[in-house]
């Protein structure tokens, strides 16, 4: 025990308990279809609002933007493997190797560019555009003739067993790289802009990527994505495995950046731009990353819940059905990873499940009058959310520890 | 080779212009001040230099390197610091965490531990407050930890934003004893104040800005003594 921590410990021994218990609740079918599938979402939503959490509650950019990058990420996943499972590589090649293309050159692009100085925003969000443009087309042209048949042949010769997570596990990979790449076109010139103005941009990139998706078969070349009518024929692969996994992957991800430097330089971009600016945190950088990994958790989590409902439709996208991560996010607690895990989950099981089932049949749209209701005591009595900044042991930062545990002294207005 | 040149700077704010084209240099060592009344252009000055404000024309040049056009952050990490004006220091952290922000720039562990005795040495105070968080501390603690944050990225040029900005006279004094202290150190200090006797009294050279023109500049005690800056800065006595 003298290399690992007791937090850390704790908090695995109890994430793999809780695993164990709620795995064993579905291998015995005590839990049926309908409660599973509540449970998945629930984690799914989790992992979108944590991403939120990163870019709202940690970097302080209010962001309705989630549900657009939950929206890329499903149908971006689903188009893979709904082509992979119909003998065509095409897509996978282009979503995850014209994806890390382009990351490359973006990685190019701005290592070139920090050579130079006064490059306005605009300059840089064109060149980027370009070379992400290009990048996708050579990979139509050039990688899916050449990795196409190869990566088939790689994975025939593979067995089953291995064959289909792996491909889930490049799918999922794909549907939070282009959600991550998009947020990254987007968020360069916007997040530019101030605090509201932001959310509002935000909220138009999210009626934008539903107009789209409405269009993939008219004006977009996605056949298969049915646009308006919704995309059938997904294959069923998310397991509790894939959204504990997922999710425990996501958490720890953030721990470990929000305890690093960066982290730092994050949370104080929240508190006072323009002091972060002077103790020499990039600003423009720390806001980018914090935007496109939060993005990335969203396409992620969309890939897992397309292959968990099978069934996609634009209408599940819309910018109304963005502020459900905000409303968690707050409710949970701004800044706590904790709040939005235990909210995320909670709310799910409280409005599509608990409430859904009790209350008498012809009454469940006032799900949508108890919830506001609940929400408002909330404000009023708890605005800091139901934990406010509190963390678990594991996930706190050792200095913010230190700082809890001393006396919390009525706060005195300095003169 | 002087370690900050200011050529020809002009800096507008939309329609209004507030620097018509000062030039003014900063010797290593040395204490300069600018003085002047309330919308001299005096802290557009120091926000263009730490590239917090776009300059429309002129250069600064640092180290013999032109700045004009960087990003604040690189600034930073050619060890030119700016304590900006309202201390703006990190209300919700603790002193503590606060100074650590200060040394975001640098790695060496040991070095940032020894910068931060430093920062004791000079402000026994915030080592009390160690973990108390900065919107609770006084209004002249959190201009030491503003200073204190500063220090700790090992700075070579502190450009100093009224420092002494809505403090009681007692505390005036002290912030200016710890300019001396700094200064004597080896820190070279551009220090804007509205003070300016005080300001005067520290620096070395001295300039006065007047609607974004300089109007006088020469040696602090000169500048003291003249009967047109006495009677307009120094209240006329």
């Amino acid at each position: 025990m003298a290399k690992f921590k007791k937090p850390s410990v704790y908090f695995v021994a109890g994430s793999l308990l809780i695993f164990l218990v709620i795995q064993g609740l579905i291998s015995t079918g005590t839990l049926n279809d309908y409660w599973k599938g509540i449970i998945f979402w629930g984690g799914a939503i989790t992992i979108v609002t944590l991403g939120l959490n990163l870019i709202y509650g940690f970097n302080g950019q209010f962001s309705l933007g989630q549900y657009g990058f939950y929206g890329i990420g499903a149908y971006g996943s689903a188009y893979v493997t709904y082509h992979w499972v119909r003998g065509d590589p095409a897509a996978m090649v282009v979503a995850l190797f014209g994806s890390l293309l382009v990351i490359g050159l973006y990685a190019a692009l701005a290592w070139g560019l920090r050579r130079f100085y006064g490059v306005t925003v605009k300059a840089r969000f064109t060149f980027y555009l370009i070379i992400t443009i290009l990048g996708f087309w050579a990979s139509v042209v050039v990688l899916v003739p050449l990795l196409g048949p190869m990566m088939w042949g790689f994975f025939a010769a593979l067995p089953e067993a291995v064959a289909q997570p792996l491909v889930f596990f490049l799918a999922l990979i794909s549907g939070g790289m282009l959600a991550g790449i998009t947020s990254f076109l987007f968020g360069l010139p916007v997040l530019e802009l101030g605090s509201d103005y932001f959310g509002i941009a935000t909220l138009g990139f999210t009626i934008i990527v539903k107009v789209l998706l409405d269009n993939t078969d008219t004006i977009l070349p996605f056949p298969a994505m049915k646009g308006a009518r919704g995309m059938l024929g997904i294959p069923r692969w998310t397991t509790w495995a894939w959204v504990f996994g997922t999710l425990f992957v996501v958490i720890v991800i953030m721990r470990n950046l929000l305890h690093s430097s960066v982290g730092r330089a994050i949370v104080s971009v929240r508190e006072d731009e323009r002091a972060a600016e002077l103790v020499g945190i990039d600003v423009a950088n720390a806001k980018i990353l914090a935007f496109v990994l939060g993005s990335v958790f969203a396409g992620v989590a969309g890939g897992l819940r397309a292959h968990d409902i099978t069934f996609l439709h634009p209408q599940s996208f819309h910018f109304i059905q963005s502020f459900n991560p905000l409303i968690i996010v707050v409710f949970g607690g701004l800044g706590s990873i904790t709040g939005t895990v235990f909210t995320g989950f909670l709310w799910i099981v409280l409005l599509e499940g608990v409430l859904r089932l009790f209350l008498p049949s012809g009454y469940e749209t006032w799900r949508f009058v108890i919830y506001p209701l609940i929400l408002l005591m909330m404000m009023l009595l708890r605005p800091e959310g139901l934990f406010g900044t509190y963390e678990l042991p594991f996930l706190r930062a050792a200095h913010v520890a230190k700082r809890q545990a001393i006396a919390q002294k009525p706060e005195e207005v300095p003169v | 080779m002087a370690l900050l040149e200011v050529k020809d700077l002009c800096v507008s704010y939309g329609a209004i212009q507030a620097l018509h084209g000062i030039s003014f240099h900063v010797e290593e060592g040395e204490v300069v001040t600018l003085i002047g009344a309330n919308g001299a252009g005096k802290s557009t000055t120091l926000r263009a230099i730490s590239a917090l404000q776009i300059v429309d024309s002129g250069s600064i040049t640092y180290k013999g390197v032109d700045i004009t056009g960087k990003e604040p952050s690189d600034i930073v990490k050619m060890g030119l610091i700016h304590v900006p004006e309202g201390r703006r220091i990190f209300a919700p952290l603790t002193v503590r965490e606060n100074l650590e922000m200060g040394a975001y720039t640098r790695t060496d562990r040991r070095a940032i531990r020894e910068s931060m005795e430093h920062v004791f040495d000079l402000f026994p105070r915030l080592k009390e407050r160690l973990e108390q968080t900065g919107g609770t501390l006084s209004g002249g603690e959190q201009q030491m930890l503003a200073v204190g944050r500063a220090l700790m990225s090992d700075p070579k040029l502190l450009l100093m934003d009224e420092p002494s900005m809505g403090l009681a006279p007692i505390l005036v004094e002290e912030i200016f004893d710890i300019i001396e202290t700094i200064s004597k150190q080896g820190v070279t200090i551009l220090l804007v104040e509205q003070n300016a006797h005080m300001a005067l009294s520290v620096a070395q050279r001295a300039y006065v800005l007047e609607t974004g023109t300089i109007g006088l500049s020469g040696p602090a005690q000169e500048l003291a003594e003249n009967p047109r800056v006495r009677e307009a800065y120094l209240g006329g006595h």
